[in-house]
């Protein structure tokens, strides 16, 4: 480090001269670089923008041959057909339901533990934690059949007995999802990284006003981890809202399903209904959109944050 | 008395007892972890333990009896053409990994130039990331369309192709087809991360370079890219995990066809696990699953780690 600074300090007067001429090698090259950037962008959004194109057409026109890129014949119905058709309507709402709820309750959990394994000294603590740690690496497959098992047999639970035998358990409810999401040592993780960088003075300081641990983990550390408290609501909202695997497994009731596991069943039986379908992929986009455009400062520094490690 | 005694004069004991005090000093430490703890016990331990010992048994979770049967779940894995026919498959996907990897990092290395509006076009290179699973398959399977599809379209007035394709029923198409979609999907993620890279190399390093007349090429080639390196690590390993688990865009787009060539290792899991209910296998299939990324992790760990000084 101290080499670098000392070149640098030698360097600058060198590079830098003092009028520089507009080089035509240089503008060149940012035309290139704003070319490629743009060809890039385009392609990369085409696809995704014929989706919401292709919503607001007629039947008819989604498949017209060239592609309509801008509707010819600009029509809602779609959207109204879709809230419309079976189910979907309640199922926006449970997915927007299970986001929230799995939202607080692992927010709460993860950073109480995030906190405690940051800040408190206690016996077992790394042991503990590098034992977490050391699971993260075991794929969820791993996890499918055992914890369906788990719902299933759990007690008191969906007419289950005490011994989780006689009914469905946790299956085929919000619990099936809400419980198996309720913790997540990825985020602990992240958090608890985050919570050593607070200095403990200001911990101990609490401390000897007579703070209770309750009160120092929840009027102190919290308030000072609001950057990495955004990145992870904003990842564990988007991970709930987009899930697919784990909705296809636990829920059987039409009633229950998510809206991407409705849209996804609504595909696989309707093979022609482009027109609903673009509508629904639509729908079941824009809350994740809104969400990333609104929070892309936290968006992007918590996937550095994750990316850096 | 005699049991007082030797306690105080047994160093292990006095360091138990020492431990348990520290112990009951710190209780509120235990109360904030135990529902993580518990959460973990019962979904994690538990639930690892459990698929060890179904992974041993035949079990169709219909029936309440599960007759043990030895490795047999894990030799039949050896002589399962399907099974083996996914292992390839998978393997297949990890082509594109370094395509997603060269197309992230080429995004990464024109946005770093200080472009003007690098946030608009940082935002649409990471829509595709946010989409959800389901709805990008859609997209993709429209794109991939026979007869209306938009790539066909393209490809035909391009004079790329002179004939419509099927993309998506084709054996030998259909999975650089995924993999396609999959870069697309991918690129955003890996762009954002990689600018994090790119933005903590220190300026100076370019300077000095600068001044002993590298040019543009010979900077990227031997500051930036050795640099990334740590980053790219990062980056291949998730890449494999998540490789190794492609299921949703399968599960919508192809259902493993045609002819199985598009079948991962996740794909079949789920099948055998809940279409089959063979639990027994599917779960030897998992731990064959996290032996192969566990492997796989620890050559990389081992061959591709940047340790990077400067």
């Amino acid at each position: 480090m101290a080499i670098t600074r000392t070149e640098k300090t030698v360097s600058k007067p060198i590079s830098t001269p003092a009028v520089r001429p507009i080089k035509w090698k240089d503008v060149l090259g940012k035309a290139i670089v704003y070319v490629l950037l743009t060809t890039g962008a385009i392609i990369f959004i085409a696809p995704w923008a014929w989706m919401v194109s292709a919503s607001f057409q007629p039947i008819g026109q989604i498949f017209n041959w060239p592609p309509n890129w801008i509707p010819e014949i600009f029509t809602l119905s779609n959207y109204t057909r879709f809230l419309a058709a079976e189910g979907f309507f309640r199922w926006i709402l449970n997915s927007g339901f299970l986001a929230v709820v799995v939202l607080c309750v692992q927010m709460f959990f993860n950073s109480m533990a995030a906190y405690t394994f940051a800040k408190r000294k206690f016996p077992g603590r790394d042991g503990l934690f590098l034992m977490m740690l050391g699971t993260l690496m075991i794929p969820g497959q791993l996890f499918l059949i055992p914890n369906y098992m788990i719902l299933l047999r759990s007690p008191l639970f969906g007419g289950n007995n005490i011994l989780g035998q006689g009914g469905h358990g946790m299956l085929d409810s919000y619990w099936g999802i809400i419980i198996p999401y309720a913790f997540s040592v990825w985020s602990v993780f992240f958090m608890r990284q985050y919570m050593k960088g607070i200095p403990d003075d200001l911990l101990d300081a609490a401390r000897m006003d007579g703070a209770s641990e309750f009160l120092i983990y929840w009027k102190v550390v919290m308030p000072l981890c609001g950057p990495v408290l955004a990145a992870q609501a904003i990842f564990t909202f988007t991970f709930v809202w987009n899930d697919f695997f784990w909705p296809l497994i636990v829920i059987s009731d039409p009633d229950l399903r998510t809206l991407q596991l409705g849209l996804a069943l609504f595909v696989i039986k309707n093979r022609t209904v482009w027109d609903i379908v673009f509508a629904g992929s639509v729908i079941s986009t824009l809350p994740v959109l809104l969400v990333f455009i609104f929070f892309q400062k936290y968006f992007i520094r918590g996937i550095a944050l994750t990316g850096m490690k | 008395m005699a049991v007082t005694d030797i306690r105080q004069s047994n160093p292990t004991s006095s360091r138990l007892r020492e431990t348990l005090r520290q112990m009951r000093k710190n209780w509120s430490a235990y109360v904030f972890i135990a529902p993580g703890l518990i959460h973990f016990a019962i979904f994690t331990v538990f639930a690892v333990s459990f698929a060890f010992y179904i992974s041993f048994h035949e079990w169709n979770i219909i029936q309440p009896d599960k007759p043990f049967v030895g490795l047999d779940n894990y030799l039949r894995l050896f002589d399962d053409p399907r099974f083996l026919r996914a292992v390839t498959n998978t393997f297949t996907f990890m082509a594109g990994i370094p395509l997603g990897l060269a197309s992230g990092l080429s995004v990464a290395l024109l946005l770093n130039t200080k472009v003007r509006g690098q946030a608009i076009y940082r935002t649409l290179f990471y829509i595709p990331v946010v989409t959800p699973l389901v709805v990008s398959s859609i997209i993709w399977k429209w794109v991939y369309q026979g007869d209306y599809g938009l790539l066909n379209y393209y490809l035909l007035k391009l004079g790329i192709i002179d004939q419509k394709i099927v993309w998506l029923a084709d054996p030998d198409l259909a999975l650089p087809a995924l993999i396609i979609m999959m870069i697309w999907g991918g690129t955003g993620s890996t762009m954002v991360i990689y600018l994090a890279g790119l933005q903590s190399i220190p300026e100076e390093m370019y300077d000095a370079a600068k001044v002993d007349g590298a040019n543009a090429l010979q900077r990227l080639l031997y500051i930036t890219i050795p640099l990334l390196k740590p980053t790219t690590f990062f980056l291949l390993v998730t890449s494999v995990i998540g490789t190794f688990q492609i299921f949703t865009e399968v599960y919508i787009m192809t259902n493993g066809g045609p002819l199985n060539r598009t079948t991962t290792i996740g794909y079949y899991l789920y099948t055998k696990a809940f279409r089959e209910l063979d639990m027994g296998y599917a779960t030897a299939m998992a731990f064959a699953l996290f032996a192969m990324i566990f492997v796989f992790t620890l050559l990389q760990w081992k061959y591709a780690r940047g340790d990077v000084e400067y």
